[in-house]
């Protein structure tokens, strides 16, 4: 059996998605800049997609929603282009983001950092929450831009954005945030939440790769970050990306018609299989079940260190993972389970399960069966459990 | 760089099938009692290494014959990851029906080359092979506790690279003989730096006192001051323009060369334990040893002797710090 339960990483595309993007590869294949009927014809599916996304997030057809290859550009386009405009200026001095940002805003923020920003990195409370006081607290009236992510991606936090936006709104701050992990799982309004700039990617919410946006309000809108043939209104050059555009807009459709099925009905299945996992001895999850994303679990299994549980799974078909994908390669310890000051021998021991409305209850049965055989091989192996003589100082030592 | 670095691959693709099968069915995994090692007729050791908080621990037990010095059986146990548990397991079947003198000589390359499926294909990606280092450390640790030593003494020379095994001095001579000026040279050249990356420069995944980075600094410096020499003089540095690792070896050769005889004579020694560079001044932290630590003079007449003479050998600005 294959059970793919890392959909905070990417989904699967959505068939209607699939199916609505294909005429856009062979058939209607125009530039949609030229002048003539190819372009012409791809025109009026831009445009449904494109009222679809408006529509998905709330935004006032006055404010710009400019489609982008994914959030990772977005957020370096916010970034970069507050340091060009802000920074860079003298006008102001200060960005503010939290410490458990996507490493898009992280390295971005450091980029600004080594160029002489000052940089205020947020720290989250032991429940992996941020606090909206913290934010108020480090605003100076040099601070240009707050950047917090909507939800978390690794523990599936969800930040008080609506406070954070009131108090941005209140001290005339501008206000981004990464909802790359809220579109889909939560309501997203940029207009009920005071929020002058939004950043997500389409592949996250079954949609394509390769796609997502940046949303500016209207009277806020920044330079450009790429340069070129002025599409988009001149905001983002580059030929567009039809196919994923139409993608995008299908795949926020159908994200805004499963928000109901994914609060209520996954949900509940993630509650499920979350009490049986707790259920294992030494075994701990992060933040509340109320202020998370309800697909999203990150649980840790003491004495067993996260890539072998992984390892494990994988050999039974299961994909999940430690964290964030991108860091898959590197030994690091999750930066979250660092930044909640856990106890430090569960840094490395922490595996995220993210559900998506695709995950069947025959997949989870099967996930938790395979959890139990390799928490006790596991922990049949791991030195954490393991016998010692009488007097015998462990004396484990950092190498 | 280039094609092979645009696409990560996933890691355990390069994986031997050996690994594979040593992380599925560890088997040398497990506990030596007491009782166990008694009814050998053997010695208990259990030593560890590693910590839980740094993403690997391993605890490695023996049953030792104490007359013949024979390792009878060899068990572990690990937390870590899929390479940890596959070289602890090859690690603690290398050690069997050794002598504990022997195991010592079994490396981490031992271990790696151990799981290869085929000679010439590493068993391990180059960012796991840190993960066998803790296999050969934790046999150090066993054998200097069965023969009751300190397990550093083992260490013959200072290494840098832990995964290459390459030494201090290897690195310094490479990097000279062949003028070298990057880390991927260096790579090239001793394989040194090529595998977890850690000794490249801080920031890595393990804190090092000595990285490439510096090495690579300190040759550049001294060249840059040999300019035209020819036919490699001996270059000397200016104290000041030297980096802090050099500063920190031309204070220990001037330590040996012109105060340890003088403590030693008194029975005593000293250590330096730190140095930090303090706006102008270079603050040296040191360590009274023997006779020395408690003496009175080591808070007057010694210190300023120490202090007056690595002032003059080296810099005025100079301050000794007993700790």
């Amino acid at each position: 059996m294959k059970v793919y339960l890392d959909n905070n990483a990417t989904t699967i595309v959505d068939p209607h998605v699939f199916e609505e993007m294909e005429p856009f590869f062979i058939k209607k294949y125009g530039n949609p800049n030229s002048l003539h009927a190819y372009a012409g014809e791809t025109h009026p599916h831009i445009k449904t997609a494109m009222e679809r996304i408006y529509a998905g997030i709330d935004a006032d057809r006055k404010d710009s929603v400019v489609m982008t290859s994914g959030a990772t550009e977005s957020i370096n386009w916010v970034i970069k282009a507050i340091y060009f405009e802000y920074i860079v200026t003298g006008k102001k001095n200060h960005i503010i983001v939290s410490e458990v940002e996507h490493p898009a805003t992280i390295a971005s923020a450091k980029f600004l950092e080594s160029l002489g920003c000052k940089v205020t990195y947020l720290p989250i409370n032991s429940a992996g929450l941020i606090e909206a006081k913290d934010v108020r607290e480090s605003i100076t009236d040099k601070t240009a831009l707050v950047s917090v992510m909507w939800a978390n991606n690794e523990t599936g936090a969800i930040f008080p954005i609506k406070e954070i936006g009131e108090i941005c709104a209140e001290k005339n701050v501008l206000f981004h945030t990464d909802a790359v992990q809220a579109i889909g799982k939560l309501p997203v309004s940029v207009q009920e939440n005071n929020i002058d700039y939004l950043t997500f990617s389409g592949h996250k919410f079954h949609g394509p790769k390769g796609i997502g946006a940046l949303y500016m309000k209207k009277g806020k809108e920044l330079m450009p970050l790429l340069h070129g043939g002025s599409q988009m209104g001149g905001h983002r050059s580059g030929t567009l990306n039809v196919p994923g555009i139409v993608g995008m807009g299908r795949a926020m459709e159908e994200a805004v018609k499963a928000l109901d099925f994914e609060m209520t009905e996954l949900r509940t299945m993630r509650d499920a299989f979350e009490d049986e996992l707790l259920k294992i001895p030494n075994t701990f999850v992060v933040t509340p079940r109320e202020h998370r994303t309800p697909n999203t679990i990150l649980i840790s299994f003491r004495g067993i260190e996260g890539e072998s549980m992984l390892w494990d799974l994988n050999q039974a078909g299961i994909g999940a993972s430690t964290g964030s994908a991108c860091a898959s390669e590197d030994l690091e310890a999750n930066s979250v389970m660092e930044a909640i000051g856990a106890d430090e021998d569960l840094a490395h021991t922490a595996i995220r399960f993210s559900l998506s409305r695709y995950t069947t209850q025959e997949e989870i049965d099967y996930t938790l069966a395979t959890v139990l055989k390799a928490v006790a091989r596991l922990r049949e192996i791991s030195s954490s459990f393991a016998y010692a003589p009488e007097g015998h100082d462990s004396g484990l030592v950092a190498h | 760089m280039g094609l092979d670095s645009l696409v990560g691959g996933t890691i355990w693709d390069e994986y031997s099938d050996k690994v594979t099968d040593l992380m599925n069915n560890p088997q040398n995994m497990g506990e030596i009692t007491t009782e166990a090692a008694e009814a050998m007729g053997g010695k208990l050791i259990v030593a560890d290494f590693g910590a839980e908080s740094c993403g690997d621990a391993v605890r490695l037990y023996w049953a030792v014959n104490p007359n013949t010095d024979v390792i009878m059986d060899s068990k572990f146990k690990s937390f870590g990851c899929g390479t940890a548990i596959a070289s602890s397991d090859v690690m603690a079947e290398l050690c069997k029906f050794k002598t504990v003198q022997d195991a010592v000589k079994i490396t981490n390359i031992d271990v790696e080359k151990a799981m290869r499926d085929t000679p010439d294909t590493p068993s391990v990606p180059p960012q796991k092979m840190h993960c066998s280092v803790m296999a050969y450390d934790v046999i150090k640790k066993a054998a200097g506790q069965y023969l009751n030593v300190d397990s550093e003494s083992f260490e013959e020379e200072m290494i840098i690279c832990e995964c290459a095994r390459v030494s201090l001095d290897t690195l310094k001579e490479v990097i000279r003989l062949n003028d070298l000026t990057t880390v991927e040279q260096i790579t090239d050249y001793t394989k040194a730096g090529g595998f977890c990356k850690s000794c490249i420069k801080p920031g890595g995944h393990e804190d090092r006192d000595i990285y490439l980075v510096d090495l690579l600094d300190e040759y550049s410096k001294e060249r840059m001051v040999a300019g035209s020499s020819i036919g490699g003089a001996q270059p000397t540095v200016d104290f000041n323009s030297m980096t802090l690792l050099q500063k920190f070896k031309k204070v220990e050769k001037v330590i040996d060369e012109n105060i340890r005889q003088m403590l030693v004579m008194d029975g005593g020694d000293m250590e330096v334990l730190d140095m930090k560079e303090n706006g102008e001044m270079l603050d040296i932290y040191i360590t009274y040893l023997g006779s020395c630590s408690g003496c009175e003079s080591s808070s007057t007449g010694t210190l300023f002797a120490i202090e007056n003479v690595l002032k003059e050998k080296c810099d005025q600005n100079i301050r000794v710090i007993p700790v």
